[in-house]
């Protein structure tokens, strides 16, 4: 693999732009692979990335019905933070979001990384008692957040407007590195990388049946034959439940559609990512000039990649009171992505029924920032295989005992709090202030068994 | 957006209209039922890229609950029914059975 520099860039200006090579191969599936994984969006990638980076696995083939990050990963508004409250969730995504500060070193790829601050809008008195209770969890957890007043909010976003009348901004929960991550760079960024390893990237070849014998996996059908693989890992987000299907297990998963938009460009107007919870609105804007908007989830069972009039309705109503500038904005584009939602909104990450079948869903509208602790995480699960035998540690079903804390299920799926609790182990770890830390001793502890 | 004809006050009733409420026909567990069966019933859910069915309430309309068939690939409806019943009536599987030959879900088929 050629490496991407300026000087890469002087040279081949020089030779008319000839000397590119190709960012990864497109080849044909061989016969068998030690490890298979479906699903070539930014989690699968980043699986198989880590999977050689730190295992050094690399007989592997990421296969991708459609094409490469056209999922969810090219779906959605590339959001990445990790202001949460439960200590599960904080810590996973705070670790995301570090690797993802020299993501685009690492990986020798621009991901255009831009921690331009994350703004989440406190609009009523119960925000804002939440907000700085998030604010004190993340300060024991290590994350960088402070609660922020109106006149901040106003210095920060000068197009905001704060009076409502419905919905006053009454402060923010601000954290300044959280931000935004071109969404396809990091599919691709990953891509380049897996393929430079000599990893297959299959494009275009879905799974239409998964072999087993003697309750393990043998290998895959796909459109372009069959292929044999050690072990598999489905990384197929809102195809979870079919691919799950296929394999013969349930997940406690329904898929729902998520929606975006983006408006036509305009000058640079906002250089912060504003998140208003309860009128269920998101908005940013992108390098290129455009408004990025997100709304709600669907509240039923969907796998239409396509959104709904009424709920661009709602949401851009629900923001021009905030941004009253969007009001006359043109609508450029508009996206549907499927997302795998959890009854308690908490992400999955498990062995399953079959022995050498691994699973990763349920990341329902926080995939994005997840992406590479998701990759480190999960590849080391299937790179391990001997993962300990306590099914119950990271368990497709939910852990009994703390079923009864429920999250509501809500149309604003997009913003709610993802607790991970599938991911708490059933002996709780000890989670320590250091986010980083307690993060990778949840994975130190996976691997030894000791949970 | 999906139009539903609610079967109790008759008239076709656009999403907004209404709520959805999940899937349709849970067997329910409560308390002394083991646990498997309660996690199965509060978690597990049939997730299906097709015919599936579902609880909707005509929520600003008439008010009352009712069963719907659907297409989750297509948003296409089937069909819909009364809430007082355990398993779909043979109309609507009927009716279905016309546009997806060899359906089946859950144990209805």
């Amino acid at each position: 693999m050629k490496r991407y520099s300026a000087f890469a860039i002087a040279r081949e200006a020089y030779r008319h732009h000839k000397g590119w090579e190709r960012a990864w191969r497109n080849p044909e599936p061989k016969q068998k692979y030690d490890v298979i994984i479906v699903g070539a969006g930014g989690h699968g990638l980043a699986t198989a990335y880590y999977l050689g980076r730190n295992f050094g696995i690399t007989n592997v083939a990421v296969i991708e019905k459609g094409w490469l990050g056209g999922g969810n990963t090219g779906r959605n508004t590339t959001i990445i933070r990790s202001n949460y409250l439960q200590d599960p969730s904080a810590a996973i995504y705070e670790k995301s979001r570090s690797l993802y500060e020299t993501l685009s070193q690492d990986l020798n790829y621009n991901i255009m990384f831009s921690p331009r601050g994350v703004m989440m809008l406190a609009q009523t008195q119960h925000e804002i008692r939440g907000y700085q209770r998030t604010v004190h969890a993340n300060a024991l957890q290590g994350v960088k957040t402070e609660f922020i007043g109106p006149k901040r909010v106003k210095e920060l976003c000068p197009i905001i407007n704060l009076d409502g009348p419905r919905y006053p901004v009454l402060g923010a929960l601000w954290q300044s590195r959280g931000g935004t991550a071109r969404h396809d760079a990091v599919a691709w960024g990953y891509a380049r990388a897996c393929s430079d390893m000599g990893m297959d990237i299959i494009q275009q070849c879905e799974v239409t049946g998964i072999d087993k014998e003697n309750g393990k996996v043998t290998g895959v059908q796909t459109s372009k034959g069959a292929i044999a693989c050690e072990k598999l890992g489905l990384v197929v987000a809102g195809h979870s439940g079919v691919l799950a299907d296929m394999a013969g297990f349930r997940l406690p998963v329904e898929s729902v559609a998520l929606q975006a938009l983006v408006s036509e460009p305009i000058k640079p107007c906002m250089d912060v990512v504003v998140m208003a919870n309860t009128v269920h609105g998101y908005m940013s804007q992108s390098d290129k000039g455009e408004m990025v908007i997100g709304g709600g989830a669907d509240g039923f069972n969907n796998y239409t990649q396509r959104g709904s009039f009424h709920h661009v309705e709602e949401t851009v109503r629900a923001l021009v009171e905030t941004f009253p500038m969007i009001s006359r904005l043109k609508m450029l584009r508009w996206w549907g992505g499927i997302v795998d939602m959890t009854g308690d909104r908490s992400p999955i990450l498990s062995k399953t029924p079959l022995e050498n079948c691994f699973i990763n869903c349920g990341w329902g509208d926080w995939r994005v920032q997840g992406n590479p602790w998701v990759g480190l995480g999960y590849g080391r699960i299937d790179g391990q295989g001997s993962f300990p035998a306590n099914r119950r540690v990271f368990n497709v079903a939910l852990q009994r005992g703390q079923i009864y804390r429920r999250k509501r299920r809500s149309r604003s799926g997009a913003l709610m709090e993802g607790t991970c609790k599938s991911l708490i182990l059933q002996r709780p770890v000890q989670i320590s202030h250091n986010p980083l830390n307690a993060c990778e001793r949840l994975l130190v502890n996976v691997e030894a068994g000791s949970c | 957006m999906l139009i539903f004809q609610c079967p109790y006050c008759g008239i076709d009733a656009d999403e907004t209209e209404l709520s959805p409420g999940g899937e349709a026909h849970l067997k329910r567990f409560g308390p002394g039922a083991s646990d498997e069966d309660f996690e199965s019933y509060l978690f597990m859910r049939e997730n299906p890229k097709g015919v599936h069915f579902e609880r909707w309430r005509h929520s600003n309309g008439c008010g009352k609950w009712f069963h719907a068939a659907r297409c989750t690939m297509t948003l296409e409806v089937f069909g819909t029914y009364s809430a007082q019943t355990f398993e779909p009536p043979q109309e609507i599987k009927d009716k279905i059975s016309q546009k997806r030959p060899g359906w089946s879900w859950r144990n209805f088929s």
